[in-house]
């Protein structure tokens, strides 16, 4: 018979788990693995709600194994570190994002590049080096090995910092890697919840001029006057698409349902990149003929390395680059998923788990 | 009224047009324009057949405006130079290729990009600045702004090099863009037609590894054998295919059917890059996963500009390398075209126009 989960390790620990694919999440005994020579203990602080949460809880992509205690945005303070971590001493402010393994030896990780590790481990729901299964930060404490976690600058909130560890790396990587990240280029943002205002923050900070692709058009005062956009184009107003033709440097497209690409393609000068950072789950039409016509490319990207995730920390803290948050209590937390499925939230709910998660 | 088109302009030409979209082509009197001061007028010696002159000739992309002589990957030798013109000279071998105009100002074009223009002038079907139609290499002379004209490299055969100044540009331009061109790397090429076996003679010379992508098995000791090919795998090899997964840099992909891209997005390795320079009628389905899960992209390439076509050929001369032709005469261009639609060509039909093109 498979060990319960709170005796599966030494250390007792304490989060919210789905149980089944309805996605309904409840309070859940778990434990955490004695505390190794590299590792840090951390008690969390915060956790941000990542899409992704909602649809793994949903097992909306069919890779679930139940019971699952999601987040991968956990901002807390270190209360233990292994007797060879070199990294971070007990009282400093940390964070884990969307990995906390990986193999060390190949190409990738030796390119700082673990998020394309063939054996990368995710932050929850994947099998750790021991054979159990990884369980994320809606919880009280993590264990982890300190080459995955993340120095928090003194000057960044912990609660709107803690939605960088995702939303934040999964549009700066591409930002970086693409080179769209010169002063004076003009980027488009397709869609405006966490991954989209993070890359307008982002790309604000970097000196370009960002306008903002939507469907809806009540977001634009919103876009223009409170993140800082320079433009907002409704994507169904075929005028106001057309007259930004041939315009963008390139275009950091965060919507994962379905959608057209022509059009986006089409917003592109010569030499444009659209760069996917949503994933949706049947595949787009590529119109080939635009691209070819103006050697444009349509690229993607997912989160960043360890060392990418830490610059981008770095930087988002010398710019006073945080999310827009709002912070619920743990018990809100169904709630919250129920709100964000209509992306009712601007732009990224965070859970404060010190005040709010109660052992049960 | 229109005027007719051996009385458009003052001097006569002859060649070979397409009148209807059955795209059948047969002998047409046209003129072409007086030699302007930057002008070089040439007499056309070779002209390969491009699957593009197919299309247009039977009008599959909806904008032939009949007739249309086609014809752009052609080298003759120079006739009359204009007072302005300043690179060539009587008697010299040049080449002409896919575009004759531009606008000389935009952002592109001061950056020798004249192929992404937005007022590009194409070689045929296309108008000229002074509103009369352009018309291709299957004809006896043409009158071309010296900036549009390729120096011919000697040691270049012309038959051999006629393909260069589409199919080859073509493959070359993204080679370099992409930056498909470090030594080691492994280069795939999705089809083995016209542009395919030019990307694997370059990607050789390059220093690449090449590995042919192809649907059928029986190119297999072709590619490799004289082509150079280092290895061939067929798509419809489901073990090959696993085998391969994860293995290559980048692909050049110069198949025109609709084809799937999720087997070729998954030969890829990281930060792959999958470039598309062949031109389905429809869009193609782009699954977006493999994208994000391996930082991959697909990009698209179009031919090149005059700068880097001369850059090319000069390579190509330096490397020894010509396209693989069937020299055909200009009476058999139906046929060829049939052959062509079933890709029944080893790799590239030139017309033999000097010795065969006659009123």
């Amino acid at each position: 018979m498979a060990m319960l989960s709170e005796n599966e390790h030494p250390v007792k620990a304490f989060g919210w788990a789905a149980r089944d694919s309805s996605g309904h999440l409840s309070p859940f005994k778990f434990s955490r693995r004695a505390i190794e020579e590299k590792d840090v203990t951390f008690k969390v602080l915060y956790c941000g709600i990542c899409h992704s949460d909602l649809h793994n809880v949903k097992n909306e992509w069919g890779i679930t194994s139940y019971p699952v205690i999601p987040g991968h945005e956990i901002v807390g303070v270190v209360t233990e570190v292994g007797t060879k971590v070199t990294k971070f001493k007990v009282g400093d402010k940390v964070g884990i994002g969307c990995m906390v393994g990986s193999c060390h030896s190949c190409a990738n990780c030796k390119d700082n590049l673990e998020n394309y590790c063939p054996k990368m481990i995710l932050t929850y729901g994947t099998k750790y080096y021991d054979g159990t299964i990884t369980h994320g930060g809606y919880s009280d404490i993590m264990v982890s090995d300190e080459h995955f976690v993340i120095k928090i600058p003194d000057n960044l909130p912990l609660d709107g910092g803690a939605p960088l560890l995702c939303a934040g790396i999964t549009v700066y990587s591409p930002l970086k890697y693409y080179g769209l990240d010169k002063a004076g280029m003009h980027l488009g943002v397709v869609g405006l919840g966490g991954l989209g205002h993070m890359a307008v923050k982002f790309a604000k900070a970097m000196g370009l001029k960002v306008t903002i692709i939507s469907t809806s058009p009540n977001k634009k005062e919103e876009a223009v006057d409170h993140l800082g956009a320079d433009g907002f184009l409704v994507s169904r107003n075929i005028e106001e698409m057309q007259s930004a033709m041939d315009t963008m440097d390139g275009i950091i497209d965060t919507v994962s349902a379905v959608h057209a690409l022509l059009p986006l393609i089409g917003l592109l000068k010569t030499n444009g990149k659209l760069v996917m950072v949503g994933a949706p789950e049947k595949p787009l039409e590529l119109p080939v003929l635009p691209l070819l016509l103006g050697r444009k490319i349509v690229g993607g990207s997912g989160i960043g390395g360890i060392k990418e995730t830490q610059e981008m920390i770095d930087f988002a803290a010398k710019h006073n680059i945080v999310a827009d948050i709002e912070v619920i209590p743990m018990d809100y937390v169904n709630t919250a998923m129920e709100r964000l499925l209509k992306a009712d939230v601007k732009y990224r709910f965070v859970i404060d788990i010190a005040n709010s998660l109660k052992p049960i | 009224m229109a005027k007719s088109p051996d009385q458009e302009h003052p001097c006569k030409a002859f060649g070979w047009a397409a009148r209807d979209k059955s795209g059948l082509l047969s002998p047409l009197c046209f003129s072409r324009r007086e030699n302007g001061d930057e002008d070089v007028t040439i007499k056309i010696l070779f002209c390969g057949v491009c699957h593009s002159d197919l299309h247009v000739a039977k009008n599959e992309w909806g904008f032939t405006n009949y007739p249309v002589v086609p014809g752009h990957e052609m080298v003759g030798t120079v006739m009359k130079v204009g007072s302005d013109v300043k690179k060539f000279k009587v008697g010299e071998r040049v080449g002409v290729g896919v575009i004759v105009g531009s606008c000389k100002k935009c952002e592109s074009c001061q950056q020798d990009l004249e192929n992404y223009c937005p007022q590009t002038i194409f070689t045929y079907n296309s108008h000229y600045t002074d509103g009369t139609k352009t018309y291709g290499g299957y004809s006896d002379m043409i009158v071309v702004d010296e900036r549009y004209v390729l120096r011919f490299p000697d040691n270049l055969p012309l038959e051999g090099g006629a393909p260069l100044l589409c199919a080859g540009i073509t493959v070359y331009s993204p080679m370099k863009y992409y930056g498909m061109t470090e030594p080691g790397k492994h280069l795939g090429v999705a089809g083995l037609g016209g542009l395919g076996h030019v990307a694997v003679k370059m990607g050789k010379a390059f220093g690449l590894k090449v590995t042919v992508i192809s649907s059928s098995p029986k190119k297999e000791t072709e590619a490799i054998e004289r082509l150079g090919a280092d290895s061939f795998l067929v798509t419809s090899d489901p073990a090959k295919m696993k085998a391969a997964l994860g293995t290559m840099d980048y692909i050049i992909d110069t198949v025109s059917a609709v084809h799937p891209l999720l087997p070729l997005l998954s030969l890829l390795k990281l930060n792959g890059k999958l470039v598309t320079v062949g031109l389905p009628d429809k869009p193609l389905e782009l699954p977006i996963f493999p994208l994000v899960l391996g930082r991959k992209l697909v990009g698209g390439s179009d031919i090149g500009g005059m700068k880097e076509t001369q850059e090319m050929l000069d390579f190509c001369a330096k490397h020894g390398i010509a396209a693989d032709v069937e020299v055909i005469q200009m009476d058999y261009i139906n046929t060829a075209m049939e052959r062509l639609a079933k890709s029944d060509v080893r790799y590239r039909f030139v017309i033999d126009v000097a010795s065969s093109l006659s009123q």
